[in-house]
């Protein structure tokens, strides 16, 4: 039979027909598969490839002083990125704009870096660009490929240094914080507080990133933004109103900086309301927050972190000292609470300019003298002796444990970050298990008696509880936005009466006691009584700190101002700086800050500085 | 006896024609260059007013074949395999690139001038030379040993062809030889045992699957009964051929290499040659049952899918046309295919119908291994899609072809020959 008989053929033709119609309906399943049963998968897939999402930040919400004057504010800036589809275009694309921009000396590998950790997403060259910037590389956009160039808001801070520690500044969010999950739902990219108020309210601040797609090539030029839906609108950050009265914060700054005395000083200054409220929030030396935002020069960087008076270091609440002689007003507290005494008691011996215990002597800071005093008197003049003998008189345990009562053993709680922990012992039986019975010959409590020895305070601290001893006797935790603050609050157990004498032996300091001196000069404003308290630290291989824990005004007191000076002059001579913080912000008037004149001589408020300062205290803004 | 132009295979071949110069008009509308077009033949936007007049040459051209009858053919059969096999041995010496394969030599040139792909032609040639060869036999060969002759005819210009390199036309030469072999009545067990070496050699990657397919082929040797000598030819081929698949893939080149490993596994390698095969998927699942919508193929505007106008623009069918784009081009395929089996099945003599079955079995290669790529249930060899592919060499060798087999249907009859 020929292979070519009819019936072959057929058979060969039929055979032939059936293969080809297995292959396609075998073409057609897998067509089948990938477009009706898989679809979904390969749609996702492929919008994935063209389209690229690109984060729209949100502004963040201002912060605000009490009289919703601004301390933080949002301009407008531009943010550089780079859409990239594999390392090599990234990196021409970079070196390109590098050479483009030269004065701004772009890095590439950290750009790099942030591709490599989203490559869907847009690599961030820099935020915060300025025109010029934007100018130049839209005039090379052909030559840059995936570029992208959005206009952003960026952080400002009109009153710089004199807000830098209190505000603190913002940045791009750090690795480290990214697996430390700092902040809730934060991505690679986003702009998130790194100190100060800007970190503690973050959540609330930063709002929520939009999002838009836009299509690209497959070469990773932009073609278009993508119709429809899909994109999510930014939500704006909320403001704050804190109770920062900004004349004052500005005050503060300026004196420091244009005072001979105090400019190269080191030191913090802190006003508040007798029941808490942050007035005034001061660290010196300090630093520009603004230099902070978009691209950090390293230079900058380096000075500010090599500098050996740490201006990055944010003295009020980070740096702690021995409170020195305004702890006296503890020691005197806890003594009144007790009822060992009254504000007329007088110690067993007078003031012979020394003291013996054992076979040591405890000096007073006056060599003569101050022979026998009244707690009154021991406080308006700062009697050493006075206070050895009290706190001999309280007994080592009771003093510990009653001041831990008052929270000097504990964070004044203030809505800030990295506060630290005050340096206090729990009790005598744990100051001897870490230091060792020998160090506790007794004497240890003369020393914590004069605010020295195993006892550092922060000034927060330190003026919260002047800011009890002010008002109801009731230390309560500090803060700078109403009503977010739920910290711990520390009755001090003292009489209307008790509060009203120390108040009065604090009066005396002022008119006649140990901060006369400083103040001569200073008396200017009539009818305003100061009361206050001086005070100078020892530290070992350091000069002296310098103290003064004031309020006024003292009948009816509405600020109470701490200020803190490193290294300082005496505590005394620091007074007339706390007097001229009282007098702006009750007077609103700003003492003319080299004067030594001791007439009313009142400079007229700088522009910037509203006429009316507020008088109001307490209450909410 | 003339039945004149077979109606069912124009009517096919003019709405395939028509659809495939849609989607080649489909492809140069991307957003990969926003500026206006000035005009150029050369430019993708353009590329299917090139391919008309590709077209219309075609037209002349089958016309040309259409009237040449098939004695004539067969006269000229030897000559023309001797020029196809002297073009192809020209390409290797003066051949140029193009395209994403810049060094391959596929391309004959003169000067910066392209002027075509021998192959093409060499693969009709091949045909004819095959289907000469067969008719001139009163009995197809029944021993493994009498398909030497024909097994050359189509090696030579295969062996050429894989030295330029072109993995996938020397593979359509296979096709074609195994299609024409069939048709001329070589058993189908003999066919098996001369493909058992290349089945050998593919599952050789698995030494379990080689293993079954050893026993397997042990058995059919024992109930198929060829001669004994070529009966353990082939076994020892086939042992061989598992031992030579890594001599084999040492010898390969590199991107013949990662065409095969990114077909066994897509996903190791997104960033080469896998991305191809993963885009086209991709593009082509996106369609969905009725597509993104005709010139609108996001993928394919954003230049995601690569070589859209050639290779691979049949993604561009799934990408904008959806499933029932593609069951719309698979189906006029099939019934091409359909109608030119038919034809070789009416044809007046065994020459003219094992050409126009060489013809359907070419056919049949390209759609088949082309679609198969687009969807990765095959290997990525970079062969032209008939219709729809931008191409004047294969498009004037289907042309050339096409018009055989409106000659071969206009003389056909019902009956078979004995």
């Amino acid at each position: 039979m020929s292979a070519f008989s009819s019936y072959e053929l057929e058979r060969r033709a039929g055979q032939a027909t059936g293969v080809l119609v297995l292959a396609f309906v075998v073409l057609a399943g897998a067509f089948f598969r990938a477009q009706i049963v898989n679809h979904e998968q390969f749609r996702l897939a492929s919008n994935s490839n063209h389209l690229r999402g690109i984060s729209l930040e949100a502004p963040r919400g201002t912060i605000l002083d009490r009289n919703n004057q601004t301390i933080a504010v949002n301009i407008p800036g531009y943010s550089v990125k780079v859409l990239a589809f594999d390392s090599l275009t990234l990196r021409t694309v970079l070196t390109r704009l590098a050479a483009l921009l030269p004065e701004d000396s772009i890095d590439i590998e950290p750009v790099m870096r942030r591709w490599k950790a989203a490559r869907y997403e847009p690599a961030l060259v820099f935020a915060s660009g300025e025109t010029r910037v934007v100018a130049r590389l839209e005039e090379h956009r052909a030559a840059l490929p995936g570029l992208l160039i959005q206009a952003e808001p960026r952080r400002r801070y009109p009153d710089s240094t004199a807000v830098a520690h209190l505000v603190g500044y913002v940045g791009q969010v750090s690795q480290g914080e990214l697996d430390a999950r700092k902040f809730t739902d934060a991505k690679p990219g986003d702009i998130v507080g790194k100190m100060g108020l800007e970190v503690e309210y973050d959540s609330i601040l930063r709002g929520q990133n939009g999002l838009r797609y836009v299509e690209v090539t497959a070469k990773g030029r932009m073609v278009r933004e993508q119709s429809g839906g899909g994109a999510i609108t930014p939500v704006a950050g909320r403001s704050m109103v804190t109770t920062i009265d900004l004349p004052l914060q500005r005050f503060i700054d300026s004196m420091w900086r244009a005072d001979p005395d105090l400019a190269n000083k080191r030191g913090a200054m802190v006003a508040m309301t007798p029941k808490g409220e942050i007035l005034a929030y001061y660290s010196h030396p300090n630093f520009d927050p603004n230099a902070f935002i978009g691209r950090v020069d390293p230079a900058m960087y380096r000075s500010l972190a090599l500098d050996p008076d740490k201006p990055m270091y944010n003295r009020v609440i980070q740096g702690y000292y021995p409170p020195a002689s305004p702890f006296k007003l503890a020691i005197a507290a806890v003594a009144l609470k007790r009822g060992l005494v009254t504000m007329d008691t007088r110690m067993r011996e007078g003031c012979r300019g020394s003291f013996s215990l054992g076979n040591r002597s405890w000096k007073c800071w006056k060599k003569d003298g101050h022979g026998s005093l009244t707690l009154a008197q021991a406080i308006s003049s700062s009697c050493d002796v006075y206070f050895y003998q009290l706190g001999m008189l309280i007994g080592a345990d009771t003093l510990i444990n009653e001041l831990n009562a008052m929270g000097f053993g504990s964070r004044s709680g203030i809505d800030l970050p990295n506060e630290v922990t005050p340096l206090f012992p729990a009790s005598v039986k744990s100051y001897v298990n870490k230091r060792g019975v020998s160090t506790w010959g007794g004497g240890e409590v003369l020393n914590l008696s004069i605010g020295q020895g195993a006892n550092a305070q922060t000034l927060i601290n330190m003026v919260s509880f002047y800011a009890a001893l002010s008002g109801d006797g009731i230390k309560r935790t500090p803060y700078i936005i109403p009503g977010r603050v739920q910290g711990p609050s520390h009755d001090l157990h003292l009489t209307a009466e008790q509060r009203l004498g120390l108040r009065q032996a604090m009066l005396a300091v002022v008119s006649s006691g140990t901060a006369t001196a400083g103040l001569a000069s200073e008396t200017g404003v009539r009818g305003l009584e100061m009361a206050g308290k001086t005070g100078s630290g020892q530290v070992a291989g350091q000069k002296d700190i310098a103290w003064f824990m004031s309020f006024a005004p003292a009948s009816d007191p509405k600020i109470v101002v701490g200020i803190q000076v490193e290294e300082g002059i005496h505590g005394g001579l620091v007074a007339k700086y706390a007097f001229r913080a009282i007098a702006k912000y009750l007077t609103g008037k700003n003492l003319k800050i080299e004067s030594h004149d001791s007439t009313e001589d009142l400079s007229p408020p700088p522009p910037d500085s509203t006429s009316g300062a507020p008088r109001k205290a307490g209450g909410q803004p | 006896m003339n039945r004149g132009l077979s109606r069912q295979l124009l009517l096919v071949v003019g709405l395939l024609s028509l659809y495939g110069l849609l989607m080649l008009y489909s492809a140069g509308q991307t957003d990969l260059t926003g500026a206006a077009r000035q005009f150029s033949l050369r430019d993708i936007h353009w590329k299917w007013a090139a391919q008309g007049i590709w077209l219309a040459i075609g037209l002349v051209a089958a016309a040309l074949t259409y009237r040449t009858s098939f004695r004539m053919l067969e006269w000229a059969t030897p000559w023309l395999y001797a020029i196809g096999l002297l073009l192809l041995m020209a390409t290797l010496v003066i051949g140029t690139g193009a395209g994403d394969a810049k060094s391959s030599k596929s391309w004959l040139a003169i000067g910066s001038m392209r002027i075509g792909q021998p192959v093409e032609l060499a693969k009709i040639a091949t045909i004819l030379m095959l289907a000469l060869w067969f008719s001139s036999r009163r009995a197809p060969p029944t021993t493994l040993r009498g398909l030497i002759a024909p097994i050359m005819i189509a090696l030579i210009p295969a062996l050429l062809v894989l030295k330029q390199p072109d993995l996938g036309s020397a593979m359509v030469f296979a096709g074609t030889l195994f299609a024409v072999m069939y048709w001329a009545g070589v058993s189908v067990p003999l066919l098996v045992l001369l493909a058992s070496p290349i089945v050998s050699l593919l599952l050789a990657w698995s030494t379990a699957l080689w293993s079954v397919w050893m026993i397997t082929l042990f058995v059919l040797l024992l109930v198929w009964r060829p001669f004994i000598v070529e009966a353990i030819t082939v076994y020892l081929v086939n042992s061989a051929m598992g031992v030579l698949a890594f001599v084999v893939w040492a010898k390969l080149d590199i991107y013949q290499r990662a065409r095969i490993l990114s077909f066994l596994n897509p996903q190791g390698d997104p960033t080469r040659t896998a991305y191809q095969a993963i885009q086209s998927k991709v593009a082509i699942g996106s369609g969905g049952w009725f597509g993104n919508g005709f010139t609108l193929g996001p993928l394919k505007r954003t230049g995601f899918i690569p070589e859209w106008s050639t290779d691979f623009i049949f993604a561009t069918v799934g990408e904008e046309l959806g499933f029932i784009g593609v069951a719309v081009a698979l189906g006029l395929f099939l019934a091409l295919l359909v109608t030119l089996v038919r034809i070789a099945r009416r044809s007046s003599d065994p020459f003219a119908s094992m050409v126009v079955f060489g013809i359907a079995g070419l056919l049949f290669t390209h759609i088949f291994e082309n679609v198969g790529m687009a969807i990765s249930i095959l290997p990525i060899t970079g062969i032209p899609l008939p219709f729809f592919s931008y191409g004047g060499s294969f498009l004037l060798a289907m042309s050339l072809s096409l018009g055989l087999a409106l000659r071969a249907a206009s003389e056909e009859r019902a009956a078979g020959y004995v």
